[in-house]
């Protein structure tokens, strides 16, 4: 028992949040309504969905038919759906998984591409394979708005006869961009390459089609669609020509899911998961144009009012919920205060550790300056963002520029 | 916040008077691990949380400064050349002068913030900086390089409370850092070890140890290694003609030679100071008031006065041991006066 925390209280309950405007849904969105009622009917089942009984069917059905849901709305086959803990599992799975089953098929494959652009999941997983596990690691450059293009995966992959994967995310967390996804996938079957990409972002909002994309490996994860956060899933291929392997297990154990990954099925986070996704994917289209609209609003909003407002990323090809600014001689951790002390919850997008920001890697492999990614702030929308989160920002933000740029660049 | 108990109970105290408090954790390294590994310093990750779980229970926003850069700079690259210029800094009193009461202040000044609260424990009331209540914790001296402009932004809500209080405080309060314990040494020095870490950075600079007729006595490794008074450690081969222990009575970078002498000889009588701080009118002429020459160190009466940019210290009774690079503070009582840093000493009564 903490001294703070006074017994039957739930921890942190009692602090008081006004949270008035949330422009950080790629953080994590709000859950579904559908998804808590479908997550908490489950929490109140028993059954372990391996169990041979009738209360270990019932909830084996939960999974399946869960399981069935999500492969229909990403276009992938129920039996290329691999349920994990959430997207840096599947990233993990995907990238170290493969790079292990791969080597250990023929040891001349021990190159990895990925983009400098990747989720921390994967650039760090694909790092430490390259620290621990001799990996040859060639990242693929960016262009000045973020994209891949396939000539500079084309020319990473060489004869592609020693490489183990590309990982090559669909659309990047920070700054949005999307990338050509089946066209980097078709480079590198061509080399006879599987294509693993993280699709976290990507998901809730644009059509990603498993089966159409030619990836071999595709990460998606609950929360930042309306689902539970700790539940998430690698679409894998079925081991076929090219890759003739399933990746190596990360977690050892009962083997449940196609033996790739063990680790008794958590029925409630995936029947929410589920719910969230059969509800997003059959709004996306008309959600996507929406916060497209929205997101419009508000990169004018900001500019009107900070017209030096640099706006990162593609212009076109972007998440419809995100835009990225950098400002100016601010300092983005100076700006996230002052917009925090009036109610607006966004992002820097950059990695902390104990808090020292470090440059984004994915503005410094874009080519920004060192002052200009210090500057930068995310705002992302999500399916409860309205036109009056939009105006919150539209008037806190020159009052906060202009405090932030007289603390200046320290 | 640091994420020890005085700074928590700090902030708890300025929010329950009513201020709208901010807690604020400075990063010191951009490379939090290299400092200080336990949890008894003030810049590693655990520190971090153990700030950030304070601000949680007051129930104040929280956010992590970086201020490595300037830290780097204006506290750790200092400690290295005032040691190698033969002087000995304290590097807390400069993180106070330029960190905590500039850097941070003038962040938090433009940003819209009033003043920054520490849990330093000494006493703040229009301006008249006083020792805290707590003799054994006093801070006043680690604060009185800080000008007044720099103070009228300050609180200090500790320096009516004894520190045993302010953990039954802190416990009272339910912030789990009540019995965390007390930080000591320098918090860039991750093991305590200062000679290694000026070596590391100075490198090896062999000369001579000598006595004060100049005659050879032994060698060193780098001046930069000795502190005036310093008796422990000389690694002095053979013994003094008396017998009686020696002790460090010089350093000359210039030369790279390290004097010692005899215990008498450390006797100190006038001290000059520079760069002195005024926190109270200076008197015109000598007045009679007392010093204190380093942290947590014994005070002396003396006669002071001010004489252009120095300031000029004669003491009541000897002094032994004192370093230039240290601050010599003027009391009335527990009221500072001035502050100046340590330039010169003189060793027999003019």
């Amino acid at each position: 028992m903490s001294p703070g925390l006074p017994e039957g209280n739930i921890p942190g309950a009692d602090t008081v949040v006004r949270v008035v405007t949330y422009l950080d849904h790629a953080a994590t969105t709000p859950m579904l309504p559908e998804a808590i009622e479908a997550m908490t009917a489950e929490l109140r089942e028993i059954g372990n969905p391996s169990s041979l009984h009738a209360a270990g069917r019932r909830a084996r059905r939960v999974v399946e038919e869960s399981r069935e849901i999500i492969a229909e709305a990403f276009d992938a086959r129920p039996s290329e759906v691999v349920f994990t803990s959430g997207g840096t599992e599947a990233d993990n799975l995907a990238v170290k998984g493969l790079y292990w089953a791969r080597r250990a098929a023929d040891p001349a494959r021990t190159r990895v591409l990925a983009s400098a652009v990747e989720h921390h999941a994967v650039l760090d997983a694909v790092q430490w394979l390259a620290d621990h596990e001799g990996a040859r690691v060639d990242w693929i450059p960016v262009d000045a708005a973020g994209r891949v293009r396939p000539e500079a995966l084309h020319e990473a992959l060489g004869a592609g006869d020693d490489v183990v994967l590309a990982s090559v995310m669909w659309a990047n967390n920070e700054v949005g961009t999307v990338q050509p996804v089946a066209e980097l996938a078709a480079a590198a079957r061509e080399q006879g390459v599987p294509l693993h990409t993280d699709a976290v972002q990507a998901a809730g909002t644009l059509p990603v089609s498993f089966a159409a994309s030619g990836a071999q490996a595709l990460t998606v994860t609950g929360h930042k669609l309306g689902g539970p956060i700790g539940v998430g899933a690698l679409l894998l291929a079925k081991p076929k020509p090219p890759v003739l392997v399933d990746p190596v297990p990360l977690l050892h154990g009962g083997g449940q899911e196609r033996d790739v990954r063990s680790g008794t099925l958590d029925t409630p986070a995936i029947a929410g998961f589920a719910a969230a996704v059969q509800v997003a994917v059959a709004r996306r289209d008309a959600e996507a144009r929406r916060l497209t609209e929205l997101r419009d609003q508000l990169i004018d909003a900001v500019r009107a009012v900070v017209p030096d407002a640099v706006l990162n990323g593609d212009p076109a090809a972007r998440l419809p919920g995100n835009a990225h600014f950098s400002f100016p001689g601010c300092e983005g951790d100076a700006l996230l205060m002052l917009l925090d002390a009036r109610g607006i919850a966004c992002s820097t997008g950059s990695a902390c550790s104990a808090g020292v920001s470090q440059p984004s890697h994915v503005l410094t492999a874009m080519g920004s300056a060192a002052e200009h990614a210090r500057g930068s702030l995310r705002f992302t929308l999500g399916h409860t963002s309205t036109e009056a989160d939009v105006k919150a920002l539209a008037d806190a933000i020159g009052p906060a520029t202009a405090r932030a740029r007289q603390a200046g660049l320290s | 916040m640091s994420g020890g108990v005085d700074s928590a109970v700090a902030a708890a105290r300025a929010a329950e008077a009513g201020h709208d408090v901010t807690g604020v954790h400075m990063a010191l390294s951009s490379n939090p691990q290299s400092y200080r590994s336990g949890a008894r310093g003030c810049c590693t990750l655990e520190d971090s949380r153990d700030a950030r779980r304070a601000a949680d229970v007051i129930g104040i926003p929280f956010y992590v400064w970086d201020l490595a850069e300037r830290f780097h700079r204006d506290v750790v690259e200092d400690f290295v050349s005032e040691y190698a210029a033969g002087r000995t800094p304290n590097p807390c009193l400069r993180c106070n002068e330029k960190i905590k009461f500039a850097a941070l202040l003038d962040r938090a000044m433009a940003l819209g913030f009033d003043a920054v609260c520490t849990g330093h424990y000494a006493r703040l009331d229009d301006g008249v900086l006083r020792r805290g209540v707590d003799a054994g914790k006093d801070q006043s001296y680690v604060l009185a390089v800080c000008t007044p402009e720099q103070l009228a932004h300050a609180l200090f809500p500790l320096g009516d409370t004894a520190k045993a209080d302010i953990r039954l405080e802190a416990e009272r309060r339910g912030l789990q850092v009540a019995d965390k314990p007390d930080s000591h040494d320098i918090c860039f020095i991750a093991d305590g070890d200062t000679r290694g870490f000026l070596a590391e950075r100075l490198g090896a600079a062999p000369g001579p140890i000598v006595d004060a007729d100049g005659n050879e006595v032994g060698r060193h490794d780098g001046a930069y290694a000795y502190t005036i008074g310093q008796r422990k450690g000389l690694r002095i081969g053979t013994p003094a003609p008396d017998g009686r222990p020696r002790y460090v009575l010089d350093i000359s970078p210039v030369t790279n030679t390290v004097t010692v002498g005899p215990r008498d000889s450390l006797d100190v009588h006038e001290i000059t100071g520079e760069r002195p701080v005024w926190l109270s009118e200076a008197p015109d002429g000598p007045f009679g008031c007392h010093v204190q020459l380093r942290a947590h160190g014994e005070v002396y009466g003396c006669t002071a006065e001010r004489d252009g940019d120095t300031l000029r210290i004669r003491l009541s009774s000897p002094a032994r041991g004192v370093a230039s690079g240290q601050a010599a503070v003027l009391y009335d009582g527990d009221r500072v006066l001035a502050s100046a840093t340590i330039a010169d000493t003189a060793r027999v009564p003019a």
